[in-house]
């Protein structure tokens, strides 16, 4: 405390001089500050300006009205008559399930197909590189066209769906799966899940504190995974085994009831992910790469098995070097979602393109899609940069 | 060192930024920059046979297209001084709006919240349209009214989304829209099989059906119109002397068929005595005076694409590939319900 006392007076007398470096730092930083504020205040008073004179309306107020469309695939219930703000939340969630999805598979391919392209065998290490080549050479936009319209060539029409299971249609119209009825003794099957999951937590803690403390070592992912699946199935015990399942049906034109995907979901999600998964892959080989070899070595010679080099020693290192590059890739799929409205899958933009024309408020409309990409990045960011902090070096 | 280039920069940004954002202002009358410039900019279909579709030269055709020929004759004594800019169904307003385009001819509907708010004017209507479904014929469906259940392919940017949801509202139907950016995608989609109905404006249809199905006889377009669709062009608003030119021009046309005034005969009619005659092809009074345009401007925009039903005729009509009948389009004395009023 004292130190940062001590030299105060200079401090002051540094303070409202020109010579003094933090103050033309201030003072840059304001004029900056102030331009972009005037640029932006005039930029938004010069749109509305304009559009006053042009008599075009302008406003937020439209959300609340009604929006007279209908969206073909929700996640969450939309009716026609709910409001525009409901219609924009119905493109939302589209976009964030095919995100979620999407960035799941390309993980898991990336990872799978980044270790292969470092194999021995030849023939696997060749049919990887080809992969990666392949699909990251060649624009996403043409991918998703090309998987749909394959997608809507293969596939039989609805008439003549394919049934390889009972309660299983696969056609042109999509994918449909019978899904559990909801049943009021569900909220127990959740209660359990989530009591599961505690446990397994402090499974976790127990066994990794009993290593520190005895220096032997506990299995930790099978009984913690195995204590979270008792919970789920613990809790359908207890809500009375419900069993009702909703099956689709054919109807005349169409499949009906149960859960359903459509094509435009599918080719989306395995396009963008195909086409991320090439990316990831890279960053994949490059992170284990970036480890030297030495450490293996010198976690062999400690006596250490195969695959606890690999989790002790390899990935931690690696991991440091791909998290940043692969918030990227995964910041990427979510805003290469947009392109969703080529073929037809009804995500944010498809949803605020139509509400542009119903209602004409383009301004409004483009500024509601940015803000949410924003939001949206920024928040994945957010995330992946948390982990990587907690798996980056901790100097101590 | 490093706050001379920050200031640099900042100077430089701040004046970029102005030079960015001092926006061209509504320049003066639509009229005088059109003579100025020497050329009608006209917004139409990026493609939609027989309203507005380029050939393989370059030119472009269509009832939408004449349209905008006409009014290029009427002030610019040439049709072809026309620049086409061809639009999508979502850039179509914001190109009017911004003064990209003079005017808009591009089988748009006239709603309210389109004449309304977003500052256009619609000049009138130069195609009676009405929404329908098409269908493959092998799922033998012969009415709207049994789609119950089925998916149904559609453009955005339209209002045929609005008018389908009502429809299937009213009429308990549960068909699922599948919305397509592009006409191209949502027309691909339908032919192969994604949809069970395709749904648009009936001359859409029609176009599309002749135009894009490999067989036309394996698509059927249902008798139901669920909605009302007058289609015409708009201007932007704030310019009242081009609203009332581009209003007179269409009316001129639909007038001249009543009149009997066609493209082949228009110069023979210049004889004629009837006063209603002359005052449209402007032997009589001087009718173009009053719009700020010379005593010919109607007789030139019939001599370069004839009148209301040549224009029908040629583009959509039975003689054409496209044979849509003549129905509500026809002239009010003749079972329809074109009305256009007097020229005098």
């Amino acid at each position: 405390m004292a130190d940062t006392l001590a030299p105060k007076p200079a401090l002051q007398r540094r303070r409202w001089s020109w010579r003094s470096q933090a103050f033309r730092g201030v003072v840059y930083q304001v004029v900056a500050i102030s331009v972009i504020a005037l640029v932006a205040w005039f930029l938004t008073s010069n749109t509305l300006t304009n559009l006053r004179v042009r008599g075009i309306q302008s406003g937020f107020d439209f959300l609340i009205q009604p929006a007279g469309f209908g969206i073909g695939e929700t996640v969450i219930e939309f009716d026609s008559s709910n409001p525009y703000w409901k219609a924009f939340l119905v493109g939302l969630t589209n976009t964030i399930r095919v995100a979620i999805i999407g960035i799941l598979i390309a993980t898991v391919m990336g990872t799978l197909i980044g270790i292969g392209r470092l194999s021995r065998n030849f023939l696997l290490r060749g049919v990887c590189t080809a992969y990666v080549e392949l699909f990251r050479n060649i624009p996403v936009l043409l991918q998703l066209l090309m998987w749909y319209l394959l997608l809507n060539e293969l596939l039989p029409p609805v008439i003549d769906a394919l049934n390889p299971a009972p309660g299983i249609y696969l056609s042109k119209g999509g994918l449909a799966f019978p899904v559990p009825v909801w049943a009021p003794g569900f909220g127990l099957i959740v209660a359990g899940a989530l009591a599961g999951a505690a446990l397994a937590w402090l499974y976790r803690r127990w066994a990794l504190s009993q290593f520190v403390l005895t220096g032997r070592a506990r299995p930790v992912w099978w009984p913690a995974l195995a204590i979270f699946v008792v919970g789920i199935v613990g809790g359908w015990v207890a809500a009375g085994t419900p069993t009702a399942l909703d099956m689709p049906e054919k109807t005349q034109f169409n499949v009906a009831g149960g859960g359903a995907v459509t094509p435009e979901f599918l080719a989306l999600t395995m396009g963008l992910a195909i086409y991320t998964a090439a990316f990831i892959a890279e960053i994949v080989r490059s992170g284990i790469q970036a480890v030297p070899w030495g450490q293996i070595e010198a976690a062999s010679s400690l006596g250490l098995t195969r695959n606890r080099q690999l989790k002790l020693v390899l990935l931690p290192q690696a991991l440091r070097v791909i998290i940043p590059p692969l918030t990227n890739q995964y910041l990427n799929l979510t805003k290469n979602s947009s392109l969703a409205v080529a073929i037809g899958y009804p995500d944010l933009v498809s949803i605020s393109n139509t509400t542009l024309n119903q209602t004409g408020r383009a301004v409004e409309c483009i500024t509601i899609i940015m803000a949410v990409y924003l939001t949206m990045s920024l928040s994945t960011a957010a995330l992946m940069n948390w982990y990587n902090a907690r798996v980056a070096i901790k100097e101590r | 060192m490093y706050q001379k280039s920050a200031v640099k920069w900042i100077a430089g940004a701040a004046v970029l930024l102005t030079a960015a954002v001092s926006l061209p202002a509504n320049a003066g009358k639509t009229l005088d920059t059109m003579k100025q410039r020497g050329a009608l900019v006209c917004g139409v279909n990026v493609g939609l046979a027989g309203f507005s579709a380029a050939d393989s030269q370059g030119n472009w055709t269509g009832l939408d297209v004449d349209i905008c020929k006409a009014l290029a004759a009427a002030v610019l004594n040439d049709a072809n001084k026309v620049k086409w800019v061809p639009l999508t169904a979502q850039a179509r307003f914001t190109a009017l709006q911004s003064g990209e385009v003079d005017i808009l001819s591009r089988n748009t509907t006239w709603t309210l919240t389109r004449d309304a708010s977003l500052g256009l004017d619609f000049v009138g209507v130069t195609y009676y349209d009405g929404q329908g479904f098409m269908v493959p014929s092998k799922i033998k469906v012969t009415s709207a009214k049994n789609l119950k259940g089925a998916d149904v392919c559609v453009q955005s940017g339209t209002t045929t989304e609005k008018n389908l949801n009502d429809y299937n509202k009213s009429n308990n139907l549960n068909m699922k829209p599948v919305v397509f950016e592009g006409l191209e995608a949502s027309v691909k989609a339908f032919f192969s099989g994604r949809c069970q109905a395709y749904t648009t404006d009936a001359s859409g249809l029609a176009s599309i059906r002749n135009k894009e199905a490999s067989n036309p006889n394996d698509y059927v377009i249902l008798p139901e119109l669920i909605s009302k669709e007058p289609l015409g062009p708009a201007v932007r608003r704030g310019d009242d002397e081009w609203f009332a030119i581009a209003k007179w021009v269409i009316f001129a046309l639909i007038e001249a068929e009543e009149s009997g005034i066609t493209q082949a005969n228009v110069d023979k009619m210049k004889a004629s005595t009837d006063p209603a005659v002359q005052r449209i092809l402007g032997t009589g009074e001087d009718m173009g005076k009053l719009l700020g345009l010379d005593k010919e401007w109607a007789y030139r925009a019939i001599k370069a694409v004839g009148n209301y039903g040549e224009i029908f005729e040629r583009n959509v009509g039975p003689g054409s590939a496209l044979k849509l009948p003549r129905g509500l389009n026809n002239l009010w004395n003749k079972g329809g319900i074109l009305y256009a009023p007097p020229i005098r």
